[in-house]
């Protein structure tokens, strides 16, 4: 059996906030009996979009028990916005650390803080593949590819053992374990670490003018952003920049799906702060097919 | 009670006997000789060793000289396999089941990969083996049949002696994992006669880990696995693990007394009597009637292993989950896999298992913790109340129906 750290025990012998929330603002939702654990986290949320309180229902082992308890804990007193870039290393850091092999539960509780912000903003997530058995690459666990190739992404995984550790694929039958070879190959090769660096400082564009900036932010997209679209039959086009608000457009297959756009914004926005300037926020412009702003549900 | 954990996972290991560690406690002080010494002190400790065997070959109803004293039942089952080869160097086909223990499968494995063709039987719903696939599968070419006793996890009984005529039929050696069996059945040797090889392990009986016996009937082939001394005859090389054996012994003797099988019984199905009262939507894995008295498999509805096992551990409790924490998922069970057992109830499914030491308010503590964890880890959970949406497709549902309904 795993040995797990005495904060992972407490919010799994008290889990804080356990329950159904009658007057939820947005309830997000994953997982299923048939793979072993699911989440189901209620957010209340005031006037000005601040989470007021959370809590959760859940189905699983001892990790996503605290996982859970710990990610609603942290998401007391904060925007909804700024709660939405929590990951699944933030839960997991909260803890003190999960053993690796139960990383998939952090993975399932940030799947689940998605979701509601997906539904509280009106998004539609991207195709479900986990709920389409053909498309999932580990049938045991019905994971799908998407969230396998975030996982690596997100997390550096460097294994086919890390991705279980992660998302649970190839935990069960391993049928799939060269499926994941495959994809950890791919995805690495286009991770940022492993390309070729022309290191742009971050914090030097104090004395930029409008137009080095934005070359100096094109250079980033180009290399860092517009070649993962590309594989996927997508685009994205620098539309313009005032100050520190940087307008994008995407095209191509990332057009249709609109919640790629918000995973998007956040990890451009993530390698421009980085890179570029501190500040700067990503503002999408692209017009999707689904309703931007449709209003959030229940 | 006392307020020691209620060890409720005896399958797994059992409570060293005082008799058997008052047995072995000489060994510490004046008796700790190299029992391969010519001297009298090494004498006498080879006496202790052989007062042992005879208290194994009488509670097994075999030979002193037809057992070889080993690490335990891993080492017990990779020899018999390979000595039961080694003499068959003509045969290439196994046959073994889908539910043994891993000591046998993975073996069976390496195996399949050295040239040899494998049949594993299947195992109905109740975890039963089918004697008429046997008869299908066994043939002139099959070398070894190898089925174990009793399954650890479920406690379901197989027909050890039907089998072992089957292969005596097409001149196949057999082999049989009597790890569970021991102390809880009455094995009788001279009646099987159809069994060549069958392992024994001392901690599952009371005694001590690290020592266990290979029965290998006479006349059948052997190989030993270690060489390097004459130890054992020269089948088992290697200074003998005297405390193990002596405790073995020990244990042996306090098995051949069956008077503690009927109460062993009545505490298992007092507890669960006790769950399947106090829980809703449980179901009993396994067959009932065809089962060791000390075992019971009991599926979760709506709630994981893992976490109920973590759970009970906190309020004292100690027991084994029907899945296995393997790299990154709760691995389910391969022997409730092989049952067909839906994985919606494999993920709650715990094992209990009582011993001759477990006390009958102990049971009602467990029972009481139980219900309480239980229901508070489904207050917690997403399912099973609410709207009832079970995140199931309909097949799976339709399946996790029927399975649960035959619960009770």
């Amino acid at each position: 059996m795993l040995t797990y750290s005495e904060k992972v025990k407490d919010h799994f012998i008290n889990p804080r906030n356990v329950g159904v929330m009658g007057d939820a603002s947005v309830v997000g939702e994953v997982g299923s009996m048939s793979t072993g654990q699911a989440l189901k986290l209620y957010l209340r949320l005031n006037a000005d979009e601040v989470i007021e309180a959370a809590t959760f229902q859940v189905f699983g082992s001892p990790g996503a028990i605290a996982a859970s308890s710990a990610l609603t804990e942290m998401l007391k007193g904060k925007h909804i916005d700024d709660a939405a870039r929590i990951t699944s290393k933030d839960i997991s850091e909260h803890l003190g650390g999960l053993p690796e092999e139960k990383m998939h539960t952090c993975t399932m509780s940030m799947e689940a803080l998605e979701a509601a912000y997906a539904r509280y903003r009106g998004i539609e997530l991207e195709i479900e593949a986990d709920e389409d058995e053909e498309l999932n690459i580990c049938r045991c666990f019905s994971v799908s590819e998407q969230k396998i190739e975030r996982a690596i992404r997100d997390n550096n995984l460097a294994s086919v053992e890390d991705i279980t550790h992660f998302t649970k694929a190839g935990g069960g039958c391993t049928s799939c374990h060269p499926d994941l070879k495959q994809i950890l190959q791919r995805v690495r090769a286009d991770l940022p670490e492993n390309k070729p660096k022309q290191e742009v400082k971050a914090g030097a564009t104090g004395n930029m003018s409008n137009l080095e900036k934005m070359k100096a932010i094109q250079e980033v997209l180009d290399r860092e952003v517009r070649p993962g679209l590309a594989m996927d039959g997508g685009d994205m086009e620098l539309v313009d920049v005032v100050d520190n608000k940087v307008y994008v457009q995407l095209h191509g297959h990332c057009n249709s799906c609109a919640s790629s756009s918000t995973t998007m914004k956040f990890f451009v926005e993530d390698r421009l702060k980085e890179m570029v300037d501190p500040e700067i926020q990503v503002i999408d412009t692209t017009e999707h097919s689904d309703e931007l702003h449709a209003p959030p549900m229940r | 009670m006392s307020d020691r954990p209620i060890f409720l996972d005896n399958n797994s290991t059992t409570f060293p006997a005082p008799e058997a560690v008052e047995a072995v406690l000489p060994l510490f002080g004046e008796n700790y000789a190299n029992p391969s010494s010519t001297h009298s002190m090494g004498q006498s400790a080879r006496h202790a060793i052989e007062v042992a065997r005879e208290n194994i070959a009488a509670l097994l109803n075999c030979k002193g000289s037809e057992l070889v004293f080993n690490s335990g039942a891993t080492e017990g089952n990779n020899t018999a396999i390979y000595a039961a080869l080694d003499g068959m160097p003509d045969r290439k086909h196994i046959i073994t089941t889908r539910v043994e223990h891993s000591s046998v499968l993975e073996v069976i494995d390496y195996l399949a990969d050295a040239g040899y063709r494998i049949t594993q039987l299947n195992v109905d719903r109740l975890g039963h083996i089918d004697l008429d696939e046997l008869k299908n599968e066994i043939s002139g070419d099959t070398a070894l049949v190898s089925i174990m006793w009793a399954n650890n996890e479920t406690g379901v009984i197989n027909p050890i002696n039907a089998a072992g005529d089957i292969a005596k039929q097409f001149g196949a050696l057999m082999h049989v994992d009597a790890v569970q069996a021991v102390g809880k059945l009455k094995i009788d040797l001279k009646e099987e006669l159809a069994i060549d090889y069958l392992t024994i392990s001392g901690h599952k009986f009371h005694a001590l880990k690290g020592a266990g016996a290979l029965f290998v009937r006479e006349g059948a082939p052997y190989l030993p696995l270690i060489r390097g001394g004459h130890h054992e005859s020269g089948n088992r090389a290697g200074t003998e693990n005297i405390m193990g054996i002596v405790a073995m012994g020990a244990g042996a003797k306090l098995a051949q007394q069956d008077k503690h099988i009927e109460p062993m019984k009545k505490l298992r199905d007092r507890l669960q009597g006790g769950l399947l009262a106090g829980c809703e939507d449980v179901v009993i894995n396994g067959d009932q009637g065809d089962r060791l008295p000390n075992t019971t498999n009991i599926g979760f509805k709506y709630i994981d292993g893992e976490a109920l096992l973590m759970m009970l551990d906190a309020e004292g409790i100690a027991v084994s989950a029907g899945s296995a924490c393997k790299s990154g998922s709760m691995e389910p069970s391969h022997v409730l896999k092989a049952m067909n057992v839906p994985l919606s109830a494999i993920h709650g499914s715990v094992r209990f298992c009582v011993s001759r030491y477990t006390q009958e308010d102990e049971i009602d503590a467990a029972v009481e913790r139980i219900v309480k964890v239980v229901k508070r880890l489904r207050e917690m959970s997403p399912f099973g109340h609410e709207d009832k949406r079970e995140t199931l497709d309909a097949n799976q549902l339709a399946e996790h129906k029927a399975y649960f309904a035959t619960a009770k």
